[in-house]
């Protein structure tokens, strides 16, 4: 381990201190060093977070917006502090365009129903990728059903990339919006959603981008890419649970009805009408996750601190450590295998279900994903009912890949 | 603690490898799906019940994990012969046993071989690849019409 921590250290980044910042991973699962390669669905949360909600539970908690007392005031700034540390993060033009949901698929759910309800309407076409989660699909097809849109789906290849060329053929005059993941959480394929952009404006379409993945793997600057609506949570970016961010450009938040009406959205109330209030906080409707924004605020100042370059250089090393195990483990059979990928090593192994290796693994302390993803289409198109998937971080080493083989190996042995 | 044996015995490794009763049955009486939305598990059991209540014969296909194969294929040996009562009475004595507390004792004697699933216990996010194909005998014996569902 020691020998393996000594090789991590990459640029002005230090594995052993990186991990240091994270409680959760000092721990043993089964009598086995806890080995976290589930980062996918969630990472874990550096001290920094977690110290930063609970100082805002035991020194500030109050509601934001409305008191004139100190608590209020201080909570208020930290919780707008947190819209600009996002809005800087992202480069949005304005922090009236940065909007606090429950999590990605609340922010997708709110472009469907406010901007897809007053925008789209019958035999206009929505267009979404093969890979998409669910989240960018079912909100997608509900509105479809409500206002007799079309879905059409952008095909993929057997690697797990997109056929742009076929995009370009299905992009139209009908097209109205293009829903597309930044990078996939069940195939790791990284989309180029700079050039997809480009072409899905040039037919007037809107362009929907799930960032959920990618947010804390690959830096997204939203007005260098012209993204109308961007969606990410917060959680999978060594943030808290139940928070997100929608930024959409300013001129069609303004243009779209509110999503929920409540409090802290509205001017001005009587029983015959209501005067909505001004960006964001028109689309900020009760009380928020006050701890969560300030959190999440945080996690991205973390990410900051680590800086992109060191950490796109060393998930890079450690995707290509795991997939090279991968290529000579006899038996297994990756699912995506995109040029441009990150930090998803996603598998079948012959004879052994994913259900039972995540069974199998965890008892080694290895904790990976088993199953769907969210993204049924995607096990589909393999012709699998689930994959197994390990996904790394910044935190992962390559004692922990040799830990994750070493269980596969048992597994195997186990259904040999 | 149990330990993974517990969970994959041998019986059931056999079992994974070559499920009794799988495929089609035709002609029918009763079938029905079951999903598993959690994993991805799909199941489709078909069963040929008689005038007098007594399933003649059964099987399944689909796709699914060790434990939940090896569950149906277990299930499918024990119910050829039983009466749609006896049905009722080990599905409930299977869910007693796969929901039981950690050193209660699976009524073998009910259970017979289907004791050997007793393991899932420890391993809660398992629970319902064990229970599935019993749900979907259930929902295709009360002929539902819509796939069973271990939530």
């Amino acid at each position: 381990m020691v020998k393996a921590l000594k090789a991590c250290w990459v640029s002005n980044m230090n594995i052993e201190q990186i991990r240091n910042d994270f409680p959760t991973l000092h721990q043993e699962v089964f009598g086995h060093p806890l080995v976290y390669l589930d980062n996918a669905a969630t990472t874990q949360k550096p001290q920094c977070v977690i110290d930063t909600v609970r100082h805002y539970y035991e020194k500030d908690n109050s509601n934001i917006h409305r008191g004139v007392h100190s608590l209020s005031e201080r909570a208020t700034k930290d919780y707008e502090a947190a819209r600009e540390t996002i809005r800087d993060f992202f480069n949005a033009k304005s922090a009236k365009e940065v909007i606090f949901t429950r999590g990605t698929t609340e922010s997708i759910n709110l472009v469907a129903s406010s901007w897809g309800g007053a925008n789209i309407g019958k035999d206009d076409e929505i267009l979404i990728t093969h890979m998409e989660h669910h989240s960018n699909i079912v909100p997608w097809q509900m509105l479809c059903e409500r206002v007799g849109a079309k879905l059409k789906v952008i095909p993929m290849n057997e690697a797990g990339e997109l056929d742009l060329a076929a995009y370009v053929e299905l992009l139209n005059e009908r097209t109205k919006l293009v829903g597309i993941v930044h990078m996939s959480n069940a195939l790791g394929t990284i989309n180029p959603i700079a050039d997809m952009i480009k072409q899905a404006h040039q037919v007037g379409a809107k362009v929907l981008v799930d960032g959920a993945q990618a947010a804390a793997h690959i830096p997204t600057d939203i007005q260098a890419l012209d993204i109308d609506f961007y969606a990410t949570s917060a959680h999978k970016m060594y943030g808290p649970t139940g928070v997100g961010v929608l930024i959409a450009k300013e001129e069609l938040l303004d243009a779209m009805p509110p999503y929920q009406g409540g409090g802290d959205m509205i001017l001005m109330v009587t029983f015959e009408k209501t005067q909505y209030n001004a960006l964001p906080h028109k689309f900020e409707a009760g009380t928020p996750n006050i701890a969560g924004v300030i959190g999440f605020g945080a996690a991205i100042t973390y990410i900051q601190n680590i800086g992109f370059d060191a950490i796109m250089q060393r998930e890079k090393e450690l995707l290509n450590y795991a997939t090279k195990k991968a290529q000579a483990f006899e038996g297994l059979k990756q699912i995506g295998t995109a040029k441009d990928k990150a930090c998803v090593l996603s598998f079948v192994l012959d004879g052994v279900h994913p259900h039972d290796l995540g069974t199998i693994l965890d008892r080694e302390g290895v904790a990976i994903r088993a199953g769907h993803h969210c993204a049924m289409p995607v096990m589909q198109f393999y012709k699998v009912p689930a994959t197994a998937r390990a996904s790394f971080s910044i935190y992962n080493t390559e004692a922990e890949v040799d830990a994750l083989f070493d269980a596969l190996t048992k597994a195997r042995d186990m259904f040999a | 603690m149990f330990s993974l044996g517990d969970l994959y015995k041998e019986v059931i490794i056999d079992h994974t490898k070559a499920p009794r009763n799988f495929g089609k049955l035709e002609p029918c009486s009763h079938d029905a799906e079951g999903f598993n939305p959690l994993c991805g598990d799909q199941l489709h059991v078909y069963l040929q019940i008689n005038d007098d209540n007594i399933i003649e014969n059964v099987k399944f296909e689909g796709q699914g994990c060790s434990i939940s194969t090896a569950s149906a294929s277990l299930m499918t040996q024990v119910l050829k012969g039983k009466s749609v009562d006896e049905f009722n009475a080990l599905f409930g004595a299977f869910h007693d046993m796969a929901t039981a507390d950690m050193d209660a004792q699976p009524d073998e004697e009910t259970l017979g071989k289907l004791a050997v699933l007793a393991g899932v216990k420890e391993f809660p996010s398992r629970i319902k690849c064990a229970t599935l194909c019993w749900h979907t005998v259930k929902s295709a014996i009360e002929d539902a019409g819509q796939p069973a569902r271990t939530e």
